[in-house]
């Protein structure tokens, strides 16, 4: 895991002073809200329904034992005892008070964190695959990649104040796991035909109201030539990006607007004057990042006490076929902590829960832990020999649910529990879904399906890359429920398809046990998705099931 | 035909602390059974400029469609705005830790 040195600690250090005056300049009234609030969102700080939220980096969702520690030692110090982790591998604490955030955001310096361009118009935490470094499919491991672009993006002051927020993810692997394209810029490290290493490059993706997938920039881009490259598109953004408009002003209105061929064009122009700014410093210290992300001394052991286990306990065994991953050692695996309890709300842990996964990852994970943009918590490194010994502490924490990819596994936003932007609640509506499911016994038959669950347009919860996906609005002064269905984030990408007109909150529940129903019937064999009966099918037998009234009338 | 005018009740959220309040007779208060209810379009605005002005307590404050319950106890009548008089629904949090509800 990448280590600060002195110029980030100072940084950070500087950093965290001068928000601390600013704050006390607020209290006095020396600084207005319109003057603060903006320097209050670059350090993380939200003011939402109930009380302040702050929202601190986890960058590519990477954390070892002692962040996971001193995210609870904040959680209880400072909040209510919990932590919310988002769909930017972030985590977000509901409760803080204005004149409590400074003390915080010290205790994170302590251990090489902050909350810095985790809001407004900047590149934003750069996201990356939760299994980096871990995958059985992998070419290369995506963080340091991420951890040089989080360099060169942190503080860059061209890029300090763009048209609109921007986000990167890498991915190291065939398989998505980043939800590249729904990204500002999606990398993807590829190995070309002569065996070199080097970057798929996707440009203009993004949810909220506009929904687009990111189109392909470059087929292959020598690793060398990275922060040349996007460099260039930034700046060919920053140039011609809408600044009239903010719902236009996303590169990917850009990209639509001028269309790709004229952005690569500008792109490639601009890269061709970019590159020699660049005198291969950047290409040193991705070294040095490199050395730092080495892989940890993989042991050899004997995995008979895990198959026994398996044998014997159908409750272990549920859990291991759900929540383990292939690891690209053969006696390792990647086990996946669901945050999606039945009935809790999804991304949450308490203190005490993150102290137990810290502990574990300790004692049997290399010390390392990932935040995945859906809302759990991965020991990417675990001996098979000890996941009975994980298991067993998991269990004990509440940590052991075994629903990894299933109905119950939802991306829910905070909503309108929290959220001033939201229109409509989105965490109860999770709960009920889980809660209904698990009372049904259905979910293991259900087999793989993504529920995404958003309160606003602006798509937090991911709901358009969900295989079915929730938008809650308001409608006549009610929330209201509108479905999508046939989302897919992964490398199959596509965008789900508006089902039809909405349902209110005591209806959603239901109409989606209908639409569960109906796949049911309508699938040909028991492995066949959700997805993949839906793109078998098309849409109009599942709206049959959701809207049984409009058949009838039609009939 | 001018539009006719709703009764409102203003609130915003403490500089502080973060929490929904609201303006009453003496001042902020923390709930809205506390908040005076504007029956006019000018006592409303008069208010929102006076609530603009306490900078140092109350950020973003604004008027929110109200109305009075059976006892005369004001409460707003948006359902955004009724979660903001208790907390988010997934944990006894906020406001509702403090009430009686």
């Amino acid at each position: 895991m990448y280590s600060y040195s002195d110029f980030d600690r100072n940084f950070v250090s500087r950093r965290n002073q001068q928000f601390r005056a600013q704050v006390a300049r607020r209290i006095e009234g020396a600084l207005t809200e319109d003057e603060f609030k903006p320097l209050r969102l670059m350090n993380g700080l939200y003011l939402q329904l109930h009380a302040y939220m702050l929202r601190i980096a986890i960058p590519y969702g990477t954390l070892n034992g002692v962040k996971m520690r001193k995210l609870a030692d904040i959680a209880d110090r400072w909040d209510k005892g919990y932590g919310h982790f988002t769909t930017r591998q972030n985590i977000q604490f509901n409760w803080p008070a204005l004149t409590d955030v400074p003390d915080i955001l010290d205790a994170l310096a302590e251990v090489d964190m902050h909350a810095i361009q985790t809001s407004g118009n900047c590149i934003r935490n750069v996201t990356a695959d939760h299994f980096a470094g871990a995958a059985a499919d992998e070419v290369m491991d995506p963080r340091p990649t991420a951890e040089l672009l989080r360099q060169w993006s942190t503080d860059h002051p061209e890029f300090a104040f763009l048209g609109r927020k921007f986000k990167f993810a890498v991915i190291g692997s065939e398989s998505d796991r980043a939800v590249l394209q729904a990204h500002d810029i999606g990398l993807q490290i590829i190995r070309n035909a002569g065996g070199d290493i080097g970057y798929r490059v996707f440009v203009g993706g993004g949810l909220g109201r506009t929904p687009m997938l990111g189109k392909e920039l470059r087929e292959f881009l020598p690793a060398a030539d990275l922060l040349p490259y996007v460099e260039s598109i930034l700046q060919v953004y920053n140039a011609l990006g809408r600044r009239d408009n903010k719902y236009k002003a996303r590169i990917k209105i850009t990209v639509h607007e001028n269309g790709i061929e004229e952005i690569r064009s500008k792109v490639e122009a601009r890269f061709a004057l970019q590159r020699a700014a660049f005198g291969g410093n950047d290409q040193r210290l991705l070294a040095d990042i490199q050395a730092s992300f080495a892989p940890p001394a993989f042991v050899s052991a004997p995995i008979d006490a895990f198959l026994a286990r398996q044998n014997s306990d159908p409750v272990f065994r549920s859990f291991t076929d759900t929540n383990l991953s292939a690891h690209r050692h053969p006696d390792y695996t990647i086990l996946t902590i669901s945050l999606k309890a039945h009935g809790q709300t999804p991304g949450d842990a308490t203190s005490a829960q993150m102290r137990a996964m810290a502990w574990v990852a300790e004692q049997y994970g290399h010390d390392e832990l990932r935040i995945s943009h859906e809302q759990n918590v991965i020991l990417p490194h675990v001996h098979k020999s000890d996941v009975p010994t994980v298991y067993d502490a998991l269990h004990k924490a509440g940590l052991a649910t075994a629903n990894i990819g299933l109905i119950s596994d939802i991306i829910a936003c905070p909503g309108m529990d929290y959220c001033a932007l939201a229109t409509a609640r989105s965490i109860p509506i999770a709960q009920q879904i889980a809660t209904r499911f698990d009372e049904l016994a259905l979910e293991h038959e259900i087999g793989a399906l993504k529920i995404k669950i958003s309160g606003c347009i602006n798509a937090c919860g991911h709901h358009h890359m969900g295989h079915i996906g929730i938008l809650g609005l308001e409608k006549r002064g009610v929330e209201s429920y509108q479905i999508t269905l046939g989302g897919d984030g992964t490398q199959t990408a596509s965008i789900g398809e508006r089902a039809g007109p909405g349902f209110a909150y005591d209806e959603i529940v239901s109409a989606v046990e209908r639409l569960i129903y109906a796949y049911l019937d309508l699938r040909n064999a028991p492995d066949e998705s959700f997805l993949a009966a839906y793109r078998r099918l098309g849409s109009t037998p599942f709206k049959a099931a959701l809207y049984p009234s409009v058949q009838i009338a039609a009939e | 035909m001018p539009q006719t005018f709703s009764p409102k009740l203003l609130t915003a959220n403490h500089l502080q602390r973060g929490d929904a309040i609201y303006w009453a007779a003496s001042g902020w208060a923390d709930t809205a059974a506390a908040a005076l209810l504007f029956d006019t379009e000018a006592s409303a605005t008069q208010a929102l400029l006076q609530a603009n002005a306490q900078a140092d307590i109350a950020v973003g404050p604004y008027l929110a469609d109200a109305a009075l319950a059976a006892d005369g106890t004001p409460y707003p009548t948006h359902f955004r705005e009724v979660f903001r008089t208790r907390g988010p629904s997934n944990y006894t949090h906020g406001k509702q830790e403090q009430a009686d509800v």
